[in-house]
């Protein structure tokens, strides 16, 4: 039995005043291959913390580093003040939701759910206290009996969740936590487990490819690539500042110019591209003439019939196609360069008065708050 | 009708028919080659020396059908002590066989289904290598090797293996391994091996070893998660691998013919015997039939852990 498995985890402490797991410039190594790079993060308790990345950036090296499945080459991992290099998977405090679940097919739902807290000897009357608690929090009181491949996707998830928290983990691991399921039964999934986990109130660490769900899901973000940490923020940081080229394409659809600071102001940036002139309503820290790129996301820009009188912040473009989404709709204006630029329109109404027709030169601007100015 | 419907008529039934045409034909094979042979010995069991005709057992006698069945075969077979004791030591063996195959080849196949992938094909390769020789004559290579002058033997003695063997009593003499139970054991453990190890390599290289993490995850040690989960999910391999085991071990005549000792009394040789020595062949019928229900039962047991399998 390891007792540190079962102290209960704090509800409520939020403070950022010491970090509840570190990361400490970890290195992993496959052979000559490096998977993760000197990656040091900090987490709060209580966080949902979202590493985001596209496929092979080292996010799932570094969870299963965390739940004891690979060694640092270099680097520590600290979780509330134990040093966790070097401890076998089962005597991590840790414990994880698999990618597609990982149930054991031969038991029952009940003995899936009880197997963490029968290996640790606890005396029946507790691991059946404990087990009926979690089919109760996960509402699937009554398929105790089922066995896993009796039971729906999400069935299946919700007790691969209760089974990844019936021991109380100081830590929750998820991989991937939506990805086996469809959109539609998504949305309702991944309310549920952000209420169950509210509820337990236990720290995460979810790694996935979908930047919808680590947006929604996450309180924290840190967007990876080829094995470093690239930016690390809330959601709405890290979409509307992010910090380099990659980061700005990874996330959402954005408009990449490139250009040259042509004035450089406390308060303001003129960046001269091919097709426009940014006005950028805040300094940066650059030089005069310095190359640089501008991110503009497609629903920051508005476009209309006629030209505006803007010399900044605006140009003309043909509407080369249009494609419909519903809720909004994304045109692809040809510029005078060659270069497209990418507009998101919301559908505020069912008709529009006056529908932009395929092919026709139309005006598109935008505020001068809308970009983001990126050195690298 | 028209000639239409008449196509898409002939198109519906068509795969239907072949499809009763595959099944089929193994089955009127089985038919004819086994199930109809088994009838015959089934009704020679049933009656006595000299007596074999088609019409010994049902005969048509004043204007009635009459059946005449005799169990005196079985009723011998059960009293007599040889033929209690000959089954008796075939299914000893064959247990013995099964369970000692299991446990070499448990190991063996766990290993080899987590070896790296570029080195599975060689092992399962090296596995299967046996069989490109004849058995016959695989068998008969032990005698060299344990014999009188053979190598192994004298390995084995240097190696002061004979005071377990002989406390064991698998060897009644120092340096004699030749015609014991030991080399018996040796030919049956070394000639039916494959045949545990190919469904347990099956079984266990297909299983997800996120489900070992899993256990892992939860706290078990690689032990617990070894009986705990591995060896569950196993189930249908071991079970497939005890039934290519035990049931031709019953059966098994040869190897206890060419590495038993003298007293080692199979049923096979039974059955061998009252067939070509005593030519008694409602008698050797009969002892055919009831070492197939014999038979029978373990793999009533393999279909219901099947079934569970297929449950699960």
């Amino acid at each position: 039995m390891k007792p540190s498995h079962y102290q209960a985890p704090l509800m409520t402490a939020k403070g950022r005043s010491e970090p509840f797991l570190r990361i400490d410039a970890v290195v992993k190594d496959f052979g000559e291959a490096r998977a993760v790079d000197q990656v040091s993060l900090d987490i709060a308790r209580g966080e949902i913390f979202a590493l985001l990345g596209a496929s092979g950036c080292g996010k799932t090296t570094l969870l299963r580093m965390l739940a004891g499945f690979e060694t640092p080459s270099a680097g520590r991992i600290v979780l509330n003040g134990q040093d966790l290099s070097g401890l076998p998977p089962y005597a991590h405090p840790i414990n994880m939701m698999f990618q597609s679940y990982a149930l054991f097919p031969h038991l029952t739902v009940w003995d899936n759910i009880a197997f963490g807290l029968r290996r640790d000897g606890l005396p029946k009357a507790q691991v059946s206290e404990r087990v009926e608690a979690m089919l109760k929090l996960v509402q699937l009181q009554g398929f105790a009996k089922r066995r896993p491949h009796q039971l729906s996707g999400g069935q299946q998830q919700r007790v691969a969740l209760a089974r990844s928290l019936a021991k109380r983990p100081q830590l929750l691991l998820l991989d991937e936590p939506l990805g086996a399921l469809d959109k539609k039964l998504r949305e309702q999934t991944q309310s549920e487990l952000l209420a169950i986990i509210g509820e337990v109130g236990v720290t995460c660490v979810m790694v996935t490819h979908d930047q919808e769900e680590a947006m929604t899901m996450a309180t924290r973000i840190a967007v990876m690539g080829q094995g470093r940490v690239l930016q690390v923020g809330a959601p709405q940081d890290i979409y509307e500042t992010p910090g380099s080229r990659y980061v700005a394409d990874f996330i959402g659809h954005v408009n990449l110019m490139e250009g040259h600071v042509a004035e450089d102001a406390p308060d303001h940036v003129i960046v001269q591209c091919h097709d426009c002139t940014h006005r950028v309503g805040h300094g940066i820290t650059g030089t005069l003439g310095m190359p640089v790129s501008v991110a503009l996301r497609p629903e920051k820009i508005m476009l209309s019939h006629r030209p505006t009188e803007a010399q900044v912040n605006a140009l003309q473009g043909v509407l080369e196609s249009q494609a419909y989404f519903g809720s909004y709709t994304v045109c692809l204006l040809k510029l005078a360069s060659g270069a497209r630029l990418k507009v998101s329109l919301s559908n505020t109404r069912r008709h529009a008065e006056e529908p932009f027709r395929k092919g026709q030169t139309v005006w598109a601007h935008w505020a001068d708050d809308a970009q983001v100015v990126l050195t690298q | 009708m028209k000639p239409g419907s008449i196509t898409s008529l002939v198109a519906r039934w068509w795969p239907w028919r072949g499809r009763h045409l595959v099944i089929g034909l193994p089955y009127a094979w089985l038919l004819l080659f086994f199930l109809a042979p088994f009838g015959v010995v089934l009704s020679f069991s049933l009656s006595q020396m000299g007596s074999i005709r088609p019409d010994s057992l049902i005969r048509y006698v004043d204007g009635a059908l009459q059946l005449t069945l005799r169990g005196s075969n079985f009723s011998n077979l059960l009293s007599d002590g040889l033929y209690l004791n000959a089954y008796a030591s075939s299914l000893r063996l064959a247990f013995i066989t099964t369970m000692g195959c299991l446990l070499l080849g448990y190991p063996f196949a766990y290993f080899m289904a987590r070896a790296k992938p570029v080195h599975q094909p060689i092992l399962l390769m090296l596995v299967m290598a046996p069989f490109w020789t004849s058995f016959l004559l695989r068998v008969y290579a032990w005698k060299l090797l344990l014999g009188e002058g053979g190598w192994l033997g004298a390995l084995l003695q240097g190696a002061g293996l004979d005071a377990p063997l002989l406390w064991l009593g698998l060897i009644e003499a120092p340096g004699k391994y030749m015609h014991t139970p030991f080399s018996l054991m040796l030919g049956m453990l070394y000639s039916y091996l494959p045949f545990m190890i190919l469904p347990l390599y099956a079984a266990l290289s297909k299983m997800d070893l996120r489900l070992i993490e899993a256990a892992y995850d939860l706290g078990a040690t690689p032990w617990q998660t070894f009986w705990r989960i591995t060896v569950p999910l196993s189930r249908g391999g071991i079970a497939a691998g005890c039934m290519l085991v035990f049931i031709p071990a019953v059966g098994e005549f040869v190897i206890p013919e060419l590495l038993g000792g003298p007293r080692t009394l199979m049923i096979g040789k039974v059955l061998w015997e009252e067939f070509f020595s005593n030519n008694d062949w409602p008698m050797a019928c009969a002892v055919a039939v009831l070492l197939l229900a014999i038979i029978m039962l373990p793999l009533a047991w393999f279909n219901r852990v099947q079934d569970r399998e297929a449950s699960a």
